[in-house]
């Protein structure tokens, strides 16, 4: 899992019946110093964050499972609210 | 998910079988504002997307998730057309 910054959202109107409901953040990855690393990606939320927060995620086929038993084509998504990291 | 723009189409006869009847489409990588960026990718749309969509690519084994895609060969699927980014950074 991955820290990152949530830095925006995403509408989609047309999209696979499995993200029906699902909220979709714009979300920059972190280094260790608090500072953006890598390109911003697409996330889904599955623990309700919100703009400017700092989340955790996590990449792959494991994105989907906070969703089941639905059949969610995820490939990252929120799975936590950071209160406060130190590294 | 990654953010792309559909730029091309790909036609192939000879190809996997479960391949058959998928439209594939070359997308362009951009950034959230829109702009091109460097790469590409060949993705299978599942949404009916068009030329210059901006669209929600999954990418991994994620993308057999994606409707009709159980037990094909893909690591990246379209799975939505983006109408806006709001970014607030």
């Amino acid at each position: 899992m991955l820290l990152a910054k949530v830095i925006g959202t995403v509408v989609a109107s047309r999209k696979d019946p499995g993200l029906q409901g699902v909220t979709m953040l714009l979300i920059q990855p972190l280094a260790n110093d608090h500072k953006p690393q890598g390109k911003a990606l697409v996330a889904l939320d599955s623990v309700g964050a919100g703009v400017t927060e700092e989340v955790f995620y996590v990449r792959g086929r494991e994105a989907a499972y906070p969703f089941m038993p639905r059949e969610v084509p995820a490939d990252a998504t929120i799975v936590g609210i950071v209160d406060e990291w130190t590294a | 998910m990654i953010l792309g723009r559909v730029v091309g189409t790909v036609v192939a006869t000879r190809k996997d079988e479960r391949l058959s009847g998928t439209k594939l489409l070359v997308v362009r990588h951009v950034d959230p504002n829109g702009k091109d960026e460097a790469g590409y990718m060949i993705a299978v749309d599942t949404v009916h997307a068009g030329p210059n969509d901006k669209v929600l690519i999954v990418t991994g084994s994620s993308a057999r998730m994606a409707a009709g895609l159980k037990d094909v060969p893909v690591d990246a699927a379209i799975v939505g057309v983006v109408d806006a980014v709001d970014k607030t950074d």
